[in-house]
């Protein structure tokens, strides 16, 4: 996932150094830099990097598409490219077009079920829905009595109270009530909820690495700029060793991330070995999260805890990013269970499969 | 962006997979001929020559090392499988471990020919024990205050002075030690250390042994006292051990030795919850293998860029700081976690023997091998802090 020589990559962080300057973002007030940068994404083909060609998508590997989010996560972008990333993909796999525009994915957590009535249409809520407010339309997992089906949904079909994050952006409850989705199909073999889930936790869990990078990079400038008692306070042994867990926390969500990441890319199924990987990388990011963020504020004083200074922008979108598809909690009693269950002495051969 | 540090999925190849079952095979053979029991961390039996000679006889010991060392020219990945299997076992590995990570590559950079010739291939079979002193009564974070001294005679160097913390030096065949040589200089403070070959068990030598608040016994003092080195004992340039000692260290921080001293306690906490552990349980054991996961993958990712040929201190150090962080953590973590552990679990009393002994082994971890405070400063130098 070197990301040089990747045209994926490349093209996105063009646009975002062009269109999302984190400091110009932070500085307007009425989001009027969201529609051409999301304009420039979609020109780029990049929110449909996971849908093939004939199905309306730009047919990027599903490893240059996590490299992708990655690179949106050092950017701390707050539009829609995950989840339509993750919409389109989820309708790829039971081949129905993607539409243009944004979209994002119903249910967003692990405990929210939506269901297929007797006359195939859809009912159920799901909570803590990123940017359901700004989606066209719904990528749905819904299970009937046949198995799961994967549906699009127009989204003006559906009720959606709007709600916040701790990053300040859309985290909605989307309620369908009966709603006639636009097509849907039976998911194929091995797409089911969790699964759908895991998925979303590595996207996730690659935009928070990327968040932990750039806090990362602004704090060492940072200390390299503020002087007290009359030296750099990145000469204070003190703020050097709170760097350097910041650099721990920021590589071990990289590492975490990338390897979950390539995992699925190259996983013929999701098995033990990758649910290990994915859950992993979930419950290490959201860690990383809390204690990398905790010591850039640190770091940056009472100037990072403002609304002008762009650390908010990584630190509470991170936090934030925590609690889609399953929080750090949840994923942790699951692969605990997964390890109770394989018994004491098939936990090494877990982790050492790879 | 500049400070982040990039660690690469690598993936262990297929042979090291197969280089794994026969591992495993071997280990369980040797369990089950009572050679070590896994179960029993704390055990007295830190000097195990047979089990070494057996180690190196499946040509385990040296392995990365040319052929006509007795080396196999395998790759680093593939020590790397070999190193993961011994420590999760709990092996008794100290007898050849220092020699094959480091005294050896040690060797094959800086010593004559014929040195080379003489030892390596008795370290691959498993028949020689090695030390490190470097650390002294005064010097231990800071290396460059070293003190005991090589002086100049016909022939070679007396080394006067004393060595404190040697592993293994009262097993030990040989030590590779730092020595001052020289004064440090107004402008080089790291000026004036050379490395030697020790031969141990000479007059002149005297093995003290340290008590450790496990009960074991695995550090010494080590006191010279007029002792001859041969001038041909000198390994690499004469005052310049700084520059040999520091380049080394990736080698030494970045393996799964440096989280898995405590493993054994996670396994036990695991069989001791039972198939269906309740929430609590559950959450933390999830925790727990995720952080042990993401630190493998870590580790495994270092042994790739230095399998590369890339020396990556920083990364290595970073490695090193969690991994050690975590293992001193990791008793006490289970140790909550075993508090609702049902009366009547089967292994309860092996858990708790083995609790017992892990948390008295946490507090070394974040000190052997470099401090916590001291990798940090490295990884801040990294980060062009300093
Ligand atoms: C089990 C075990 C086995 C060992 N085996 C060997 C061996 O085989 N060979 C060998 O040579 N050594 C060995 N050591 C020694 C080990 O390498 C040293 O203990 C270590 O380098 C620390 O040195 P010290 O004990 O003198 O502590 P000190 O250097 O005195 O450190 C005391 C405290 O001060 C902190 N400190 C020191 N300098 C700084 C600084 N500049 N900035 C911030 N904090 C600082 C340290 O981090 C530490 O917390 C072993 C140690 C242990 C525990």
């Amino acid at each position: 996932m070197a990301e040089s020589d990747n045209i994926v990559v490349e093209t996105a962080e063009k646009i975002f150094a062009d269109l999302a300057d984190p400091q110009t973002i932070n500085n307007d007030k009425t989001n009027s830099w969201q529609a051409p940068l999301w304009q420039a994404l979609s020109e780029a083909g990049l929110p449909l990097s996971w849908v093939p060609d004939d199905l309306g998508g730009s047919g990027a590997s599903l490893a240059d598409g996590f490299a992708l989010l990655n690179a949106a996560g050092r950017f701390a972008v707050a539009v829609p490219l995950a989840e339509t990333m993750l919409a389109g993909w989820l309708l790829a796999q039971a081949k129905i077009a993607s539409p243009e525009r944004e979209m994002t994915v119903l249910p967003a957590s692990p405990k929210d079920r939506i269901t297929i009535d007797a006359d195939g249409a859809l009912s159920g809520r799901s909570r803590g829905v990123p940017f359901a407010k700004a989606a066209k339309h719904f990528a749905v997992l819904a299970h009937g009595k046949d198995g799961v089906s994967i549906a699009l949904v127009d989204a003006s079909k559906a009720r959606i109270e709007s709600g916040l994050n701790v990053g300040y952006d859309h985290s909605d409850t989307v309620t369908l009530d009966k709603v006639q989705p636009v097509t849907i199909k039976a998911a194929p073999d091995g797409v089911d909820q969790t699964n759908l889930m895991l998925m979303g936790g590595v996207a996730r869990s690659l935009q928070i690495a990327g968040a932990l990078e750039s806090m990362l990079d602004i704090s060492v400038r940072y200390s390299n700029e503020r002087v007290a008692f009359e030296k750099k306070i990145s000469k204070f042994q003190a703020v050097q060793h709170n760097l350097a867990r910041l650099a721990g926390e920021s590589a071990a969500a990289l590492a975490a991330a990338t390897s979950a990441a390539d995992a699925i890319a190259n996983a013929k199924s999701f098995n033990d070995e990758v649910y290990l990987e994915a859950a992993s990388a979930k419950i290490r990011c959201a860690e990383a999260a809390e204690k990398g963020g905790g010591i850039a504020h640190q770091v940056h004083g009472a100037i990072g805890f403002t609304m002008e200074h762009i650390l908010h922008r990584y630190s509470l979108r991170a936090l934030a990013w925590r609690d889609d598809f399953g929080s750090e909690s949840h994923w942790a009693v699951e692969l605990g269970k997964l390890v109770a269950n394989r018994g004491a002495d098939e936990l090494w051969p877990l982790v050492a499969s790879r | 962006m500049t400070a982040a540090l990039r660690f690469d999925p690598i993936r262990l190849p297929e042979k090291c997979e197969q280089l794994r079952k026969e591992v495993r095979a071997f280990l369980a053979e040797e369990i089950a001929a009572g050679t070590f029991d896994p179960h029993k961390p704390n055990r007295e039996d830190t000097d195990a020559p047979e089990f070494s000679r057996r180690v190196g006889a499946k040509g385990w010991l040296g392995m990365t090392w040319p052929k006509k060392y007795g080396g196999q020219e395998r790759s680093f990945l593939e020590r790397y499988v070999v190193t993961e299997e011994m420590r999760v076992a709990n092996a008794p590995t100290r007898r050849f471990f220092v020699a094959d990570r480091q005294s050896g590559p040690v060797l094959l950079k800086y010593a004559p020919e014929h040195i080379k010739m003489e030892i390596l291939p008795r370290i691959c079979r498993g028949e020689i024990c090695f030390a490190i002193g470097m650390s002294e009564p005064n010097s231990g974070s800071d290396l460059f205050a070293a003190k005991t001294r090589a002086t100049k005679t016909d022939g070679g160097y007396l080394i006067n002075g004393t060595k404190i913390w040697t592993s293994s030096a009262h097993i030990a065949d040989y030590m590779i030690a730092i020595f001052r040589t020289s004064q440090p200089t107004k402008e080089n403070r790291r000026h004036g250390l050379t490395q030697f070959l020790v031969k141990m068990k000479q007059p002149g030598i005297k093995v003290n042994p340290i008590g450790q608040i496990t009960g074991q016994y695995e550090f010494n003092e080590v006191v010279f006292t007029d002792f001859f080195v041969p001038e041909d004992h000198v390994l690499g340039e004469v005052d310049g051990a700084w520059k040999q000692a520091t380049s080394e260290l990736a080698y030494e921080r970045s393996g799964p030795e440096r989280f898995l001293e405590t493993y054994y306690v996670l396994t036990e906490l695991v069989r001791a919850v039972g198939p269906n552990p309740d929430t609590r349980s559950a959450e933390g054991i999830g925790r727990l293998v995720a952080q042990l996961h993401t630190m493998r993958r870590m580790s495994v990712s270092v042994a790739g860029m230095l399998a590369a040929g890339k020396e990556p201190v920083v990364e290595a150090s970073i490695v090193k700081d969690i991994g050690t962080v975590w293992e001193q953590q990791l008793p006490h973590r289970v140790r909550d976690l075993a508090a609702f552990v049902e009366e009547t679990a089967t292994n309860r009393e092996t858990l708790e023997r083995q609790l017992d002994f892990a948390i008295k082994t946490a507090p070394k971890l974040t000190i052997q091998g470099g401090t916590t405070e001291v990798l940090r400063g490295i990884i801040a130098r990294g980060l062009g802090l300093r």
